[in-house]
């Protein structure tokens, strides 16, 4: 009896094993078919099914730009930011974008420094989205300063025309170092991936202006011991800057609000709550976006299932963090005995917002819950429409911060409630536009897979 | 006399880049560097299509100096926001608020911490581009026909021509024996 139980044991741990041991890039590809398959996305003849959904989401773009010019014209009263709501939909959406790009960062940095060998069929990718999403993110600040064209006061520099200075006290001015620091070292760690994979697409080049193109771009690498050293030297180096960096740029973010003594913002679990719920919305938009391009571009052998599930796995740890976070937020409220702080929580949950707070509990704690079975997580249509309900989710829950705390001032007769105008709802919009050119514009032109990475995971894999 | 004649005139005037030859697999370049430090060539150079672990031992190559570069410019970083808060706070503009103190690290720290870590970024990227000698839009080893290989799969393993015991022939034979495809001189 006890043989046959260890014996049962013996067998499951072997098949555990082999699951864990499965290769991450399927049907024993060369060097070279690697090559061939990423390369040749960016070198077939521009399909058209490329350019008719580029017509629609440069028009959604086009939305944008002329919603925001029209705010300029107007002034930011077009929006519906009003007393006692000062912060709508603008600082939403800002915290919203800023949160997606952290899966991006969360995957080139963090997993590198942990050895999973998994990101790299899905860093190049991810990155990309970090770039985009935090390109959108930035928009709103920058409007929503009212005369953009003065937005370059926010930046300590010498030729502002006021003869006037930063406070640095105030973490709106922590905000403009953190996002402008997260994007151009986002941008420098995206490049200095790129230039071994630029360098591929020089040598494979058939054209002599994509060869002059790719070749400038690629700097003249050459791939030799000194410069894979220097390389990965540097690699190393930014994904251990970028670490602190990623968790950094929400920490801020959540100061934003965390750093106000307005019920509902002030508390301490912000920094750790707003992180994990960026990590988690970022995943959930890596995992929307990959089950269309590998199926569209036929990668399915590279970004296996594997990687699918894992992301999967991300996304219960992170949502169920987040979770948490929600019950420690009201039992703190109920524990600290402020009034206040318990008027806040309980409207939150009951009041005018009721139906935006269950929205945000079932889409962000309960959706994710699926993926604690193997079935679930590893079903295509599953877990592109869980993917897509935690990042509605997750936008509900920076709407539910910002809208709940503010509406219910200290003083009843300052009331209200906050009403989003067309143009908050098109702009918006707009900016998934702006995302998804972007996006378009990289898988035509860049490798969405960071083949040299791949080819350095394959050979470790052989041995 | 005649062979120093014969090899003075193997090298061209212009110089040699040195000689280079493809491996199939990462196990073919390493014993191939192997075999070329036991025979005692020293100027040696791979170019493989992504890095390989163990390569810069084989070679002896001395590691890289880009962390100690990094750490200063970003040890740059953090003087650099020290001294603008403060500037800025205490001295340029200063801002009584609820009568704190004009410059605290309480509150600068995300400003001194974001430019430490910006400048560190900088100073890596452009420091890798540096001791790499990049960019650089003619290298001699572009004359060599299996280059565009490289980036795909091949493993090029070149005896220089500053090595010591640099002869192009020898060298030429020496990598054939050993199981080098696409053999060739590299001129510069």
């Amino acid at each position: 009896m006890a043989q046959q139980l260890t014996q049962e044991i013996e067998e499951k741990d072997r098949l555990a094993l082999a699951e864990m041991n499965q290769p991450l890039i399927l049907g024993n590809p060369s060097y070279h078919d690697v090559t061939r398959v990423v390369s040749e996305i960016v070198e077939v003849r521009t399909p058209k099914i490329w350019y008719m959904a580029l017509a629609l989401t440069g028009g959604i773009t086009a939305i944008l730009g002329s919603m925001l010019a029209y705010l300029v014209w107007n002034g930011i009263g077009v929006w519906g930011n009003n007393s006692p709501v000062g912060w709508g939909w603008d600082i939403t959406n800002f915290v919203f974008w800023i949160g997606i790009g952290h899966a991006g960062t969360l995957i080139s940095a963090i997993l590198f420094l942990f050895r999973q060998k998994w990101r790299t069929s899905i860093n190049r990718f991810a990155e990309a989205m970090t770039l985009f999403a935090v390109a959108c993110a930035g928009i709103y600040p920058a409007f929503h300063v009212g005369r953009p064209w003065r937005a370059y006061w926010l930046f300590p520099i010498p030729i502002a025309d006021h003869g006037m200075w930063q406070n640095f006290r105030s973490p709106l001015e922590w905000d403009v170092f953190a996002v402008s620091t997260y994007a151009t070292v986002s941008l420098l760690f995206w490049f200095v991936g790129l230039i071994p994979d630029l360098a591929i697409l020089r040598d494979r080049a058939t054209t002599k202006i994509r060869r002059t193109i790719y070749g400038v771009l690629s700097l003249g690498w050459r791939s030799s011991s000194t410069h894979w050293k220097n390389y990965e030297k540097a690699y190393t180096i930014l994904a251990g800057i970028s670490t602190p960096l990623v968790l950094s740029v929400h920490t801020i973010v959540s100061f934003d609000f965390a750093v106000a003594i307005l019920p509902g913002w002030h508390t301490t679990i912000f920094p750790p709550y707003f992180v994990a719920g960026a990590i988690f919305s970022g995943f959930a938009m890596v995992v929307t976006l990959m089950v269309i391009a590998r199926w569209v571009f036929k990668v399915e052998h590279i970004v296996t299932m594997k990687h699918l599930e894992n992301m999967c796995k991300v996304m219960v740890a992170t949502g169920t963090i987040v979770g948490y976070a929600y019950a420690t937020e009201m039992f703190i409220a109920w524990y600290s005995g402020n009034p206040y702080e318990q008027f806040t929580f309980i409207n939150r949950a009951t009041g005018p917002y009721y139906w935006a707070y269950w929205i945000m509990i079932s889409c962000n704690v309960l959706s994710p819950q699926l993926f604690w079975f193997k079935r679930m997580r590893t079903s295509i249509p599953v877990m592109f429409v869980v993917s897509i309900i935690v990042n509605i989710g997750m936008w509900f829950e920076r709407f539910v911060i910002i809208a709940t705390s503010l509406h219910r001032d200290f003083l009843p007769s300052s009331w209200g409630y906050f009403h989003p105008t067309i143009v908050d709802i098109l702009t918006f919009f707009g900016t998934f536009g702006l995302f998804l050119t972007l996006f378009l514009l990289f898988l035509r032109f860049l490798p969405m897979i960071a083949v040299q990475e791949v080819k350095g995971t394959m050979a470790a894999e052989k041995h | 006399m005649i062979k120093a004649l014969i090899e003075k005139l193997l090298t061209p005037k212009k110089g040699t880049f040195g000689v280079a030859a493809s491996f199939e697999s990462v196990e073919g370049i390493l014993s191939a560097v192997m075999r070329a430090r036991a025979e005692g060539y020293t100027k040696l150079e791979t170019y493989t299509p992504f890095p390989i672990h163990g390569m810069d031992e084989a070679l002896g190559n001395p590691p890289s100096v880009l962390g100690y570069i990094v750490i200063c410019i970003g040890l740059c970083g953090t003087a650099t926001a020290i001294a603008l808060t403060y500037w800025v706070g205490a001295i340029a503009y200063p801002l009584v608020i609820g009568g704190k103190p004009l410059w605290a690290i309480e509150y600068t720290l995300p400003i001194i911490f974001e430019l430490t870590i910006l400048f560190s970024a900088f100073a890596s990227v452009l420091g890798m581009l540096h001791l790499n000698r990049l960019p650089q839009f003619y290298h001699a080893l572009f004359n060599y026909s299996g280059f565009s290989k490289i980036s795909d799969d091949a493993f090029v393993l070149v005896i220089e021509s500053q090595d010591p015991k640099f002869n192009a022939e020898r060298a030429k034979q020496f990598l054939n024996s050993i199981g080098g495809h696409v053999v060739e001189v590299v001129e510069e």
